[in-house]
């Protein structure tokens, strides 16, 4: 129990990269809020990672979590940039309302 | 140990709370500080767990780049308003139960992947060393990005650059009737375009046709 060991940040891993995919699955209002979900996912992979570099003795987990920031970065800036360029078309970001592609 | 794993449950407790609050809270500026509060928390845990340079790297990138990039954008559009609480929503909902099941469907999975799972002990002799070493891990990190991995924290550069070019010209537009700097007009212009020297009689005076 006051043993904290690599189970306990794996769970914890586990618990957030699940709230992030509720998150996109449930919430039908707000496109930047499933962006969020998407970096919440993007947070719960590097938990994992880097709990596995300390616990294995390993360095590459840390290495690879620092691209996975890079890729996260830009990930949320091209999103973001989407975002705006389909509020000026469209006029708004409710998930119901975007139905151009009637998908 | 003790004072070990109430830190880790604190800010576990915390970032989970806060991951909850970003999906559910009714306005989307709380939405981002909840999040900016999952990543200070998360990056408390890799501080305490030994990995303080990616902890640093999280706070600078995530909180002092990527929140505040949200935060402009939140701001810009004017969606603050627009609720979106997804545990009230009054119309027909089918994607509610399909979306729980899957998430509950992908959750037991990985704890029955974290609670079956088991690697050989001489596992760890197999790799290298480097943290072992008595250097911090800020050095040790420098030591390995740019010697071992050089051409993959190139091509991040590079998908860096990408990214931002690509932002740039997604949101770029033009707009009518704002006077720009020509460049190139303005270097090859020449003497005899701006200047011209007349001969004025005398008592006759000029007449400048524009």
């Amino acid at each position: 129990m006051f043993e904290v060991s690599l189970g306990h940040y794996l769970t914890l891993g586990a618990i957030i990269f699940t709230i992030g995919i509720i998150g996109i699955f449930l919430n039908r209002k707000n496109v930047i809020v499933i962006l969020m979900s998407i970096e919440l996912i993007l947070l719960a992979v590097n938990i994992n990672l880097v709990s596995f570099s300390i616990f294995l003795q390993d360095l590459s987990g840390q290495i690879f979590t620092l691209f996975i920031l890079t890729v996260a970065a830009a990930e949320a800036a091209i999103g973001l940039a989407i975002i705006v360029v389909y509020y000026r078309n469209a006029g708004t970001i409710r998930v119901e309302e975007i139905e151009n592609l009637k998908g | 140990m003790l004072a070990h794993a109430i830190f880790f449950y604190f800010f576990s407790f915390v970032a989970i709370i806060s991951a909850i609050m970003v999906t559910a809270s009714k306005n989307t500026v709380h939405s981002v500080f909840f999040l900016i509060l999952d990543f200070i928390s998360i990056s408390c845990l890799f501080i305490m767990i030994g990995a303080e340079f990616l902890g640093m790297i999280m706070l600078i990138v995530y909180v002092g780049a990527v929140a505040v990039l949200f935060l402009f954008v939140v701001m810009m559009l004017n969606v603050a308003q627009q609720k979106n609480q997804w545990f009230k929503s009054s119309e027909t909902s089918t994607h509610i139960p399909v979306g729980l099941i899957v998430s509950l469907i992908i959750f037991f999975e990985l704890i029955i992947v974290i609670g079956g799972w088991k690697y050989k002990p001489d596992i760890i002799k197999n790799f290298s060393d480097s943290l072992i070493s008595n250097s911090t891990n800020t050095h040790t990190i420098g030591s390995v990005l740019y010697t071992e991995y050089i051409h993959l924290f190139q091509i991040s550069g590079m998908i860096l650059l990408v990214a931002m070019i690509g932002a740039i010209v997604l949101t770029f537009r033009k707009r009518e009737g704002v006077k720009r700097q020509n460049y190139f007009s303005q270097i090859s212009r020449e003497k005899k375009q701006g200047v011209e020297l007349v001969e004025v009689k005398s008592n006759e005076g000029i007449k400048i046709d524009v």
